[in-house]
């Protein structure tokens, strides 16, 4: 059962509210922090959630984009629009080129195989000159927003990426209440019969992963803006797990799943950075309880307590 | 009448690295007629379906529906042409409800099932033709269900009102009253009747009492090649085809 249309959009409304007050509450930097997650986790969960494809090579679309963004903005002076629009047309075109190939297989193997594509990614993260191998692309300048708005402050630079925030967000709500995310829902859950009634089901997962990868790209892209840094961390295979792990925690093939997600392993970092080496120690146990005592995830157990008490 | 054949194979052979799970059967279907694949366990009855559909390639062989060569073609070209398939395990979108199942059925023919950017209330204009549906297998009380909730018996319905969404000139069943009990039986069986009155209908059965029943034509298989082919009176007297059943079973 769907919750009734307008309890929905008050939802909405007291979430888009509690965006625009958060600066005021807490350190800008990590809220944006968290909002570059949420669109990341966000734009994995249309492949995972909504697909039933796990990708376990999504670091790459997120990394090479802050890459390509942040050498855009920084050696060629480009204004940060501009930039991020590049950085998210790379990651595009290599979900085409790596998706392509990937989605010929299934399960394990297409896992396997997108992984394979993420590590090629992060080699040549390391190898090329132009991005610094291990020191990563530091200083990339924030830039002017149209000339007008200075992003070097971080209040400004916080509502710039609210808004590519609710963009993502917009075009991802929009494709899963699609015509399209219909026949996205009927693959994940019968691949045969959707074939059997018709669908390329090859070509539908394709534009899935397309998606995923622009907007995994998008989000890479911004985050390259807000820490003026694109580094291997975002090319590694850990951010791949990370992305998994938010997305379950938070709830898979949920709308808001993701974002919790991202919001509670950002905050979790955050919070536990003084123990060092313990943080992966600490996620992991988490994910495990996760996994263990609540499957469908935060939003998935929240969502079948109110359905039960309805 | 040698023309109104609607699905002809042609020395229709499998092999699976040595193993022949079909071979060299010549199958041919007339319209408008229900015609019943038949035989032991492992005969290759729904390899036949999965070559038929593309769901397999074939090693060697024809397949000729309307006339038309379509042994290459993709599994999604073979169903819209009109060959569509159910399974042996039914077939539903379990976490979809069952309108939602019967209009993503529907849904290919507007053309828009790539557009990401385009409100799901588009689909709206489906819904009376998906109730519709829906009322002819008895299942619109329980449109806003969710597939998986219903029993067995009505999810087969379901799967069967989805199949007509496409408006299929061939249909083709694969065990359509597996694992059912005698109830659902008696209603599949009137289902299938109902819907083959304007329709070609080839399915595998092993209830041998809906194949009497059903059938006009039968062809018994057993490993992998023909045994027999003919009206039940005749089928079921067949020596041989006694022998593979009743043979086999002691």
């Amino acid at each position: 059962m769907k919750a009734a249309p307008w309890v929905e959009r008050l939802g909405y409304a007291i979430l888009v509210v509690a965006g625009l007050v958060a600066p005021f509450v807490v350190y800008p930097v990590f809220a944006m922090n968290v909002l570059c997650f949420a669109l990341f986790a966000s734009a994995f969960n249309l492949l995972l959630g909504y697909t039933g494809l796990l990708s376990f090579g999504h670091a790459a679309y997120l990394g090479a984009a802050g890459y390509v963004t942040g050498y855009a903005c920084k050696a060629w002076g480009w204004p940060p629009l501009f930039g991020i629009a590049l950085g998210t047309l790379v990651a595009t075109a290599l979900g085409y080129i790596i998706g392509s190939l990937a989605i010929r297989r299934s399960g394990i193997y297409f896992a396997m195989i997108t992984m394979s594509f993420a590590q090629l990614i992060f080699f040549l993260a390391v190898q090329f000159p132009w991005t610094g191998g291990e020191d990563g692309l530091q200083g990339v300048p924030r830039g002017t927003l149209f000339g007008l708005v200075d992003l070097s402050r971080n209040l400004p630079l916080y509502y710039f990426v609210y808004a590519v925030f609710l963009f993502g967000f917009a075009v991802i709500h929009r494709t899963i209440h699609s015509p399209f995310g219909h026949v996205l829902r009927s693959i994940r859950e019968n691949e045969a019969r959707a074939l059997s009634l018709g669908y390329d089901v090859a070509r539908y997962k394709l534009l899935a992963f397309v998606l995923s990868a622009a907007l995994s790209g998008l989000a890479g892209a911004t985050k390259s803006l807000v820490f003026q840094l694109a580094s291997l961390t975002d090319v590694h295979w850990h951010m791949s797990g990370q992305v998994v792990l938010m997305t379950l925690l938070g709830g898979m093939g949920t709308v808001l799943g993701p974002s919790v997600g991202a919001l509670l392993v950002v905050a979790l970092q955050n919070e536990l950075a003084s123990l060092g080496s313990w943080v992966p120690v600490i996620t992991g146990a988490i994910f495990v309880v996760c996994v263990l005592a609540f499957r469908r995830g935060i939003v998935g157990e929240v969502q079948a307590l109110v359905k039960r008490s309805f | 009448m040698p023309d109104d054949a609607i699905l002809v194979t042609e020395k229709l052979t499998k092999e699976f690295h040595g193993f022949v799970a079909v071979s060299g059967v010549d199958l041919k279907v007339r319209r408008g007629t229900i015609h019943a694949l038949i035989g032991p366990n492992g005969a290759g009855k729904t390899t036949v379906f999965n070559l038929l559909t593309r769901f397999l390639p074939c090693t060697k062989g024809r397949i000729l529906f309307n006339g038309q060569d379509i042994t290459g073609e993709r599994p999604a070209q073979i169903a819209r042409r009109g060959v569509v398939r159910s399974f042996q395990v039914s077939a539903v979108f379990p976490r979809m409800t069952v309108l939602e199942n019967v209009r993503v059925a529907l849904q290919r023919k507007l053309g828009t099932s790539f557009h990401f950017w385009k409100s799901e209330k588009s689909l709206a204009q489906l819904d009376p033709r998906a109730l519709e549906l829906l009322d002819e297998v008895d299942l619109r009380a329980h449109a806003n269900t969710i597939a998986v909730e219903l029993p067995y018996g009505r999810k087969r319905s379901l799967e069967v009102a989805t199949t007509l969404a496409l408006e299929p000139e061939l249909l083709l069943l694969d065990e359509p009253t597996q694992g059912m009990g005698h109830e659902d039986v008696g209603r599949v069986t009137a289902l299938i009747e109902k819907v083959a009155e304007k329709r070609t209908v080839l399915m595998v059965e092993h209830n041998l009492s809906v194949v009497a029943h059903l059938s006009d034509v039968i062809t018994v298989l057993a490993r992998g090649t023909v045994l027999a082919e003919g009206p039940y009176q005749e089928v079921s007297k067949n020596p041989a085809v006694l022998e593979a059943y009743i043979g086999a079973a002691e």
